[in-house]
C-alpha cells in the first residue's frame, strides 16, 4: 500500500459506521443466529431439526406456539420470546429461500 | 471519531478500492471470483476467530481472509469436561482447520507478537508480517497467576493444572484423576466472576464425581468457589449435587484460593488449609496477551471494550475483538456459543464497511449454554440480546431465555447435536 492508500484507509476507520434500520441482510444475519444449533443455513446435523426448506409459514407458527406454551419444548419457548414477530417472518423467510438439499 | 464528509469518504473509498484492485487473490477471493474487496487477518481460530473466517468467507464472496492460530487443531472447551469424566475421548473434542481451507482461508500455524494499527500488519513471532484492511481479534483468556501467591512459577503451574484451555492440560488433568488413589480428594478452585464459561467449573465437578462414583468410590470432590454462590443454574447443579453425587461432592461458598505451595501442594484459603492429591486451580482471568500487547485492552485493565454494532475495538480502530476477551454486555456470558454469534455480528459489519457500506443497526445475538450434570443427563442456560441503540449495548429481552425445568436426557443428545452443529458452523466440516 502506498503513503497515500495508507493514510485514507486509516481515516476510513476512524469515521463512525454509517448504520441502517433495515439491513438488506437482516434476514440472513437473524436467521444466522439459530444456526448453533440448527446448523449453518439450516443444514442440521445429529439430532437437531432442519430448518433448510422449510416453509416460512410453518416457521411462523412454529414460533408462534412455542411463545405461547402450545408446542411442548426443551429450551424454544425461552428463545423464541426473544425475537419481534418481524424477526421472526425474516428468519422464516430466509429458512424457506433455501434449499431443503445442499 | 467524527471524520466523515462526504467529500473525503468519496475520495477515500475511491482510494482505497484503486489499492486493493491490485492486490493479489488470495484466500476467500479465490473463489468468490472478482477483485477483493479487502484483506481481514482474523488472529486466533477457537469459537470467535474460526466462525469470523467462516462467514466472511459465506458472506463476504471475495475477501482475502487469512487466520492464524497457533495450534495444529481447534480443541474444544465445550464437552472437554466428558474428556475428564472418561465419557468422552481428545479424538471427540478435536476438529481440523481443512474445512475453512477448502472455503478459501488462508491458515497459517504461528504466534501473533504484535499488531501494528497504523501500518496496519499483524507481526508474527519468525519475523512474517501481514497486512491487513480490517484486523479481527479473538484472543480467549489468559490467566492472572499473579492473583494466586505461588502460582506464578513453573512448577506450580505444572502440580496446579487450570484445564481451561482445551488440549494438553485437558489429557493432563485426565492423566492426574486416573493416577489418583482411590480414598483420594479432588479439590477445584475457582475464581470470582467474571471469568470463561459460567457453569463450566460446576459441570466439571460433575463430571469427575461421576468418574469417582464408578470407579473411585471412596474418593471426592471438593469445590472451592470464590464466589458467594453457585454462578449459573444453581439451582440445578445443586440438585444435581444432591441427587448424584451425595456423599462425594463437597461445595463450598465463598471459599476463595489465596497462595498455594508447589512443594506441598497445599492450598490456603483465608482460615483453612486445604491438602488435595489433585489440585485443580483456575486462576481468574483476563483478555488473552495479545490483546494486551495490542493496547486493546481498556476495561479494568482485563478486558476489551467494543462497539457492539461492529465488535470493533473502542481503544484501537481497525481491530474488531470477539468473545471472551471482551468487556460483556450485561447479562452476556463470556461462552463459545456468544463468541460464535458475535463473530457472525463482526463478520458482516467487516463486509459492510470493506465495501464502504452502512451496518446493521439491529443486531441480535443468543446464547445457548448446556451443562452435562451425569454422562447423559444436562441442564441448559439460554438467553437472547437485542442491541439497544439508546445505551449503545446488547440486552437481555424481557420475560425470555431461562434454563431447564430440570435435569433430562433430551438435552443430552440435544448438548451433543449443540456441539456437532457449532464445530460444523464454525470449521466448515
Amino acid at each position: 500500500m502506498n503513503h497515500v492508500s495508507r493514510l485514507a484507509a486509516g481515516l476510513l476507520v476512524a469515521a463512525a459506521p454509517l448504520v441502517q434500520a433495515q439491513n438488506a441482510d437482516l434476514g440472513r444475519n437473524l436467521a444466522a443466529t439459530c444456526a448453533n444449533c440448527h446448523g449453518t443455513d439450516g443444514y442440521a446435523r445429529g439430532d437437531s431439526k432442519p430448518l433448510a426448506g422449510v416453509s416460512a409459514e410453518k416457521i411462523v407458527a412454529a414460533f408462534a406456539d412455542f411463545k405461547s406454551g402450545a408446542m411442548p419444548a426443551t429450551i424454544m419457548h425461552q428463545i423464541s420470546k426473544g425475537y419481534t414477530d418481524e424477526q421472526i417472518k425474516a428468519i422464516a423467510a430466509y429458512f424457506a429461500a433455501q434449499p431443503a438439499k445442499k | 471519531m467524527t471524520h466523515s464528509s462526504n467529500l473525503s469518504r468519496r475520495r477515500l473509498l475511491g482510494a482505497g478500492l484503486a489499492a486493493m484492485t491490485a492486490a493479489p487473490l488470495i484466500g476467500c477471493a479465490n473463489l468468490g471470483g472478482g477483485p477483493s474487496i479487502g484483506r481481514v487477518v482474523i488472529v486466533g481460530g477457537g469459537f470467535g476467530g474460526a466462525t469470523a473466517a467462516r462467514y466472511l468467507c459465506l458472506w463476504g464472496g471475495n475477501v482475502d481472509v487469512t487466520l492464524v492460530e497457533r495450534n495444529a487443531d481447534f480443541v474444544s472447551c465445550p464437552i472437554s469436561n466428558l474428556v475428564l469424566g472418561g465419557h468422552k475421548q481428545m479424538s471427540d473434542i478435536t476438529v481440523s482447520y481443512a474445512g475453512l481451507e477448502r472455503m478459501g482461508v488462508k491458515r497459517i500455524q504461528g504466534d501473533v507478537v504484535a499488531i501494528d494499527p497504523q501500518a496496519k500488519e499483524v507481526r508474527l513471532a519468525d519475523g512474517r508480517k501481514l497486512p491487513y484492511d480490517r484486523a479481527i481479534v479473538s484472543p480467549g483468556i489468559d490467566f492472572m497467576f499473579d492473583q494466586v501467591a505461588g502460582l506464578a512459577t513453573p512448577a506450580a503451574q505444572a502440580r496446579f493444572l487450570h484445564s481451561w484451555k482445551a488440549g494438553a492440560q485437558t489429557v493432563a488433568l485426565r492423566r492426574q484423576l486416573e493416577a489418583m488413589p482411590d480414598g483420594g480428594v479432588y479439590a477445584l478452585a475457582i475464581p470470582k466472576a467474571p471469568y470463561r464459561c459460567p457453569p463450566g467449573p460446576y459441570e466439571r465437578a460433575c463430571m469427575v464425581a461421576s468418574y469417582f462414583k464408578q470407579y473411585k468410590p471412596a474418593s471426592k470432590v471438593l469445590v472451592l468457589d470464590a464466589n458467594p454462590e453457585i454462578t449459573s443454574k444453581k439451582a440445578l447443579f445443586e440438585k444435581a449435587f444432591a441427587d448424584h453425587y451425595k456423599g462425594i461432592l463437597e461445595y463450598r461458598a465463598n471459599n476463595e484460593l489465596k497462595q498455594v505451595d508447589a512443594a506441598t501442594g497445599i492450598g490456603k484459603l483465608e482460615f483453612d488449609d486445604v491438602k488435595a492429591d489433585v489440585f485443580n486451580v483456575v486462576p481468574p482471568q483476563r483478555a488473552g496477551d495479545i490483546a494486551r500487547t495490542a493496547g486493546l485492552v481498556n476495561m479494568n485493565n482485563r478486558w476489551v471494550g467494543v462497539n457492539w454494532l461492529t465488535m470493533e475495538s473502542t481503544a484501537v480502530p481497525g481491530i474488531h475483538v470477539l468473545g471472551d476477551a471482551t468487556f460483556s454486555a450485561p447479562g452476556m456470558p463470556k461462552s463459545g456459543h456468544m463468541a460464535n454469534q458475535q463473530a457472525k455480528v463482526a463478520a458482516a459489519a467487516v463486509i459492510q464497511l470493506l465495501k464502504g457500506q452502512p451496518v446493521n443497526a439491529t443486531p441480535v445475538v443468543m446464547n445457548t449454554c448446556y451443562s452435562f450434570v451425569t454422562a447423559r443427563d444436562v441442564i441448559h442456560v439460554a438467553s437472547v440480546h437485542q442491541y439497544d441503540a439508546g445505551d449503545k449495548t446488547f440486552k437481555t429481552v424481557p420475560g425470555s431465555g431461562g434454563v431447564s425445568a430440570a435435569a433430562n436426557q433430551v438435552e443430552g443428545r440435544n448438548a451433543l447435536a449443540w456441539a456437532a452443529n457449532i464445530w460444523a458452523d464454525m470449521l466448515a466440516t
